[in-house]
């Protein structure tokens, strides 16, 4: 008897530490897509092996669906947790700083011509101008918030305004198209690997920023500085400098996805190309746990709610949603989650389970 | 001593005293307006008469009249201290709804009007009670309208299309003709010159607007609330009340404003005034109303509106006329004037900093 | 009720919890008078009147106004304003962007219109009573702060109160605009107006009040007329000690005793700062504990604050160890061996949101640079290691800080400090708000520390913890040094009337 009644305490102790996880709410989102999708078409979950026009074998399924293109947002996660820790706001401009990313990228790539025969620069070399573009647009929003004091979110609107003009105008609203097939192979498959290139990216990704987090001080002076911006100052550090490295690290990841997004059609339109990813990308971070006000992070669990966002999308995409309703979907569960983790409602929700404890124990 | 304080404020050095007098509102209202009449004036000078035509001016006030009613809604709540980017969407799902009832359901034309009142209140109702009670950012909240109104746009229907109801038709050809300031064009036909109703709508809401900012308790109780949410409430105001109303004002006013832009149109399709919002947020800001709260006029929003379009006009006019070109300037130009504030700002921080010591 | 009575409070209990902050407080405003209400931080002063003004509810006791049958119920800011208690606080509560005359009548009217020309002449007639040189159109950030503190005082007089609760109103005031404060203060004292007045400027209370209420630890210590209670006398009823036995002498701190040719750990000459104190000189040697004291306001914290660079240095020279050095922000102060405990732990101490162990080695973690983090076992190593020399209680080194009590909390600071292993030690108030034996077990720490050659600069508010553990006290009064004390003038006679200043 007694034994059974620890095993059940440790349980419970079990159980309790598992809910208050931080991963546990999108793990748990993410298993109730899945159930989901097993009730509806167990078919969901088959990955087939077939070859590709190239005669390359690929992987193909949903699941690979969900993989391959949830890359880009989970590699914007990244980028976005770390701005809304330092800064306490959202980067609403990481769509269109794709589509400048993604238009550099091409420029370089195609050079006067915007259809060449060859590529006209190495990748690389492309891949690092679009690097330095993207962080420098980082740096430009991350100095208006850290040192103008502009809310994270009215100042990127800027950049989410000019954006897609600007990266229109850097290919003079050209479209140009990329016809080494070397170049896919960032966005698709390389040959004679079936999983997609873009998994591999992400993971890549995710270790790097893994590891940076571990050989640098990135967690603990961005949380400090999103906690208690005047306590870190007395600690020696530079809340601004802080804020506009996170915004950097952002513009870093806006590169990285403007590469796959690139690669992915080997063009580039200027007004599709990652539309509205930075509503997925904040959804994302929420999802994760993360308080959107800043402070502590938990990038695991940002990059799980990126998946589960993607899990979301491929989900309502088989049961026949179109591309442009989605928002409205995404937008609900934005606002439910909003409410839920609201002070004030999670107050009466205290306030009102006490008092139904204390009739409880009155009764 | 209390007297010589007296004489010594208005002996200072005139114009800069004046305006280092003068209040937040008044001096970026002056910033506006004077910029807005210098670029007119360099228009005519630079771009020759086109710009001289009044035609020009009231095209201008055709294809903005939308925007202007939106602004104004905009500049209610960023007074009040918040920011409803939900507009541009929620003008879309109108025109969407309103073609869709007319064409499809025969419906008659002043049920539209309702149904196009009825969905922006909806909207500020909702948004206004998450940010106003549940004390939720007003920027999530409306980020997510604007996702929802977009794609319940695309939900109630996916193919743009024009309306064809003749009484709708015929009410959106109505013209108003300004007796004097036609011209006569190059077949030497005098044309009249004309504006379309959603002009006469969009100046008759800047005037109630104007007033109700003005000269009404509730409207000093948005600048009370923006200016300093803590002293509002120490001095008696419902703060919370307040924050809810301007949003569902400025909801009824994306109401209002979505219909004139579906009666500019005539159409309804998903990808309606996008951008809409940041359009409204930016001649707000253009405008003079500051981002933190408290400070704005709805006249400059108005001149703000005709700013951003002037400029628009000029950069096309100037051969520029390259779609990006417009998105450019208007950032350059929302940049420019959040900077001016940032600078206005501290600078006025540093003086009260000063005067403390 | 007495025919000149205004307002009469009696038997005032509050409780918050774990805290008894008001334990049977009474309280007579007469018609016509200014009453200073004083004590220390922590005394009950803001407590008494947030239960007057209805902020908070009591537990026990009467409220009597005149003209009212009975105790009245104050429920609200807005109840206490019906009833002829109006209230300026040290934070100006009125609208920065609104014209002043709206400032005078927001949210008095029920009118749906506003009419401004009525407004600005009401306005213009009030501001001329009572001679306050402003416009009523001029928007209210342009006026100066002292304007703007009296046109608050003049909307609260124009709802015709009979009670005026004046809250720290001239902290931020200079002396011209104190002196028109208190010309407005005399005028409504003349017309019958009631006048409570808290400040923590002594000078301030000798000019211009009629009576004194004291009060400690949430009790009231008495009630007296200007003219028989001398400053000496009213400092040490604030801080509870008796004149009489002030012959305690100081503590068992032995006398420090200096190398006659060694340097300064740190010298400052001139230091001032953007934080509004006067220029001051201030030196500490090896192994000295010395302090700042004076009165809450009196420019203490500022001082230090100045010296770790946390408020904008505007001028001064700052030598460590004989070698010039520029102190501009913390860091700079940080790398050269300075350590500072801040006096809000709560805003500028701790990181509420993170672990006792990321608390602890933050500081250091700073100066080791962004590449060098500790591993895990080292950062749990070094927070076992704190938490055990300072015994600090806490679930776990995984435990958010901001879980912890008030002096674990302060003492994870410290292990912060303690841990970038400072040559000059500065804390700010270690021991306010937190329980007896963590105040001790801190004044022995700061005592070992110093004997194992740290220079260690105390602040506290109350006086015999700087007694015991200080042999040089830099007094301050009115955000100036006004003297040094060392040796047989450690005594509470001599500080307190050093405090005080003035006459004696």
């Amino acid at each position: 008897m007694g034994k059974s009644e620890t095993v059940k305490a440790n349980n419970s102790n079990f159980l309790m530490k598992l809910v208050k996880n931080q991963c546990f709410i999108p793990l748990a989102a993410l298993l109730l897509l899945a159930l989901i999708n097993l009730v509806a078409d167990p078919a969901f979950f088959k990955i087939s092996l077939g070859y590709n026009a190239a005669g390359n074998p690929v992987l193909s399924g949903f699941l690979i669906t969900i993989l391959d293109s949830g890359s880009e947002l989970a590699i914007l996660a990244i980028g976005m947790t770390l701005v809304t820790a330092a800064s306490g706001g959202q980067d609403i401009s990481v769509g269109a700083a794709i589509a400048i990313a993604g238009s550099v990228l091409l420029r370089v790539l195609c050079g006067d011509n915007s259809r060449p025969e060859t590529l006209q620069a190495p990748i690389i070399v492309a891949f690092l101008v679009s690097c330095v573009v993207a962080m420098l647009f980082g740096a430009f929003n991350g100095v208006l918030v850290a040192y103008f004091k502009i809310q994270p979110m009215i100042a990127t609107l800027i950049l989410f305004t000019a954006g897609r003009s600007i990266a229109a105008w850097i290919n003079n609203n050209e479209l140009p198209v990329i016809s080494d097939p070397s170049f896919k192979y960032y966005g698709e498959f390389i040959p004679g690997i079936p999983i997609p290139t873009p998994v591999f990216i992400a993971v890549a990704c995710i270790i790097i920023i893994g590891i940076v987090l571990k050989v640098t001080n990135l967690r603990i002076y961005t949380q400090a500085v999103g906690i208690n911006q005047s306590s870190s100052r007395l600690n020696g550090l530079n809340p601004a400098l802080i804020k506009v490295l996170a915004f950097v690290i952002l513009g870093l990841c806006v590169a990285v996805v403007g590469l796959i997004k690139v690669s992915r059609i080997s063009s580039i339109n200027y007004s599709v190309i990652a539309k509205d990813i930075e509503m997925d990308a904040i959804l994302a971070v929420a999802l994760g746990g993360n308080a959107l006000s800043g402070g502590k992070f938990n990038m695991t669990a940002s990059i799980i709610g990126a998946y589960v966002i993607q899990f979301l999308t491929t989900t309502l995409y088989k049961f026949q949603v179109q591309s442009d309703a989605l928002p409205a979907y995404k937008a609900v569960v934005v606002i439910v989650l909003v409410i839920v983790s609201a002070p004030t409602v999670r107050e009466y929700f205290s306030s009102l389970t006490k008092k139904m404890k204390l009739s409880k124990e009155v009764a | 001593m209390a007297k010589t304080d007296k004489k010594a404020a208005p002996a200072g050095n005139g114009l800069a005293n004046k305006l280092r007098n003068a209040s937040d509102t008044n001096l970026l209202l002056s910033i506006t307006v004077i910029v807005f009449f210098l670029m007119y004036i360099g228009a005519i000078v630079f771009q020759g008469s086109g710009f001289l035509k009044p035609q020009t001016f009231f095209n201008i006030l055709n294809n903005n009249a939308a925007l202007i009613i939106l602004a104004c809604g905009l500049s209610l709540v960023m007074i009040t201290g918040g920011i409803d980017i939900s507009v541009g969407g929620i003008t879309a799902l109108i025109s969407m709804c309103c073609a869709v009832y007319l064409d499809y359901k025969g419906g008659n034309v002043f049920v539209s009007v309702l149904i196009a009142l009825a969905i922006g209140l909806a909207f500020g109702l909702f948004q206004g009670f998450l940010v106003a009670y549940l004390d939720i950012q007003p920027f999530i909240v409306t980020l997510a309208g604007m996702f929802f109104a977009r794609g319940m746009t695309t939900i109630v229907n996916t193919k743009p299309f024009n309306v064809e109801n003749e009484a709708f038709k015929a009410l959106k050809m109505t013209r108003i003709i300004m007796p004097g300031m036609g011209s006569v064009n190059k077949k030497g036909v005098y044309i009249d010159a004309y504006v379309e109703i959603g002009v006469i709508i969009a100046i008759l809401v800047v005037i109630v607007m104007f007033c109700l900012l003005r000269w009404t308790k509730l409207g000093r109780s948005f600048y009370a609330v923006g200016g300093n949410m803590q002293s509002a409430l120490m001095l008696g105001i419902n703060v919370k009340r307040t924050k809810f109303i301007s949003h569902v004002l400025c909801g009824l006013l994306a109401g209002i404003g979505g219909f004139v832009y579906f009666l500019h149109v005539g159409s309804g399709s998903a990808s309606h005034a996008s951008g809409a919002e940041m359009d409204a947020i930016a001649s707000s800001i253009i405008g003079g109303t500051m981002l933190t709260g408290g400070v704005g006029n709805i006249v400059g929003t108005f001149f703000g509106v005709l700013s951003l379009s002037t400029i628009q006009n000029v950069v096309s006019s100037a051969g520029l006329d390259e779609a990006w070109w417009t998105g450019i300037t208007r950032a350059v130009m929302l940049c420019l004037f959040l900077l001016i504030q940032s600078v206005v700002m501290s600078a006025r921080k540093k003086r009260m900093a000063e005067a403390k010591n | 009720m007495e025919d000149n009575i205004v307002l009469k409070m009696r038997n005032i209990h509050k409780i918050f919890p774990g805290v008894r902050a008001l334990q049977g407080v009474d309280f007579t405003l007469r018609k016509g008078e200014i009453h200073a209400l004083m004590g220390e931080n922590g005394a009950g002063k803001s407590t008494l009147i947030k239960v007057l003004t209805g902020v908070y509810g009591k537990e026990e006791g009467e409220i009597f106004l005149e003209g009212k049958e009975g105790a009245v119920m104050i429920h609200s800011p807005q109840d206490a304003q019906k009833m002829g208690i109006s209230t300026v606080y040290q934070e100006i509560t009125l609208c920065p962007n609104l014209s002043v005359a709206e400032n005078m009548f927001i949210g008095r009217t029920d009118n749906v219109v506003q009419n401004w020309k009525k407004m600005n002449t009401d306005t213009e007639k009030i501001l001329q009573s009572l001679d306050i040189p402003a416009k009523p159109t001029q928007q209210l950030e342009s006026c100066s702060i002292a304007v703007q503190q009296m046109i608050a005082i003049a909307r609260a007089v124009d709802m015709e109160c009979k009670v005026l609760i004046l809250d720290e109103p001239t902290s931020s005031l200079d002396e011209q605009e104190v002196a028109k404060l208190f010309k407005l203060m005399r005028d409504l004292r003349s017309r019958g107006v009631g006048i409570i007045f808290v400040t923590h400027f002594l000078d301030q209370v000798y000019e211009v009040c009629d009576r004194i209420t004291v009060m400690r630890d949430g009790k009231l210590v008495g009630e007296y007329p200007i003219k028989d209670l001398p400053r000496v006398q009213l400092v040490s009823k604030m801080l509870g000690k008796e004149l009489d036995d002030l012959s305690d002498i100081k503590g068992n701190q032995q006398a420090f005793k200096k190398d006659a040719d060694a340097v300064p750990v740190f010298e400052a000459q001139g230091l001032v700062s953007d934080a509004g104190i006067k220029p001051f000189d201030f030196h500490i040697d090896k192994g000295e504990v010395n302090g700042f004291t004076g009165l809450l306001g009196s420019g203490r914290s500022e001082c230090v604050r100045s010296i770790f660079g946390a408020d904008r240095v505007m001028g001064g020279t700052v030598k460590m160890k004989g070698k010039s050095v520029k102190i501009s922000k913390p860091l700079d102060a940080m790398k050269n061996g300075i350590a500072y405990l801040p006096e809000d732990r709560k805003m500028d101490g701790i990181v509420g949101d993170l672990s006792v162990r990321d608390n602890i080695i933050l500081a250091q973690q700073v100066l080791k640079g962004f590449f060098k983090p500790f591993s895990k076992a080292e950062a749990n190593k070094v927070a076992d290691e704190y938490i055990k020399l300072l015994n600090i209680k806490t679930a776990s080194k995984d435990t958010p800080i901001k879980s912890l009590s008030g002096g674990n909390q302060q003492k994870v600071i410290l292990a912060r400090w303690l841990f970038t292993h400072p040559e000059y030690l500065i804390l700010d108030e270690p021991t306010r708000g937190i329980d007896v034996g963590t105040k001790v077990d801190i004044q022995k720490l700061v005592l070992k520390l110093a004997s194992e050659g740290m220079s260690v600069t105390f602040i506290s508010s109350e006086l015999d913890e700087m007694l015991r553990t200080c042999s040089r006290l830099v007094v301050m009064r009115d955000r100036k040094v006004v003297g040094e004390l060392t040796g047989q003038d450690l005594n509470q006679t001599t500080v307190m009337s050093t405090i005080a200043g003035g006459d004696k």
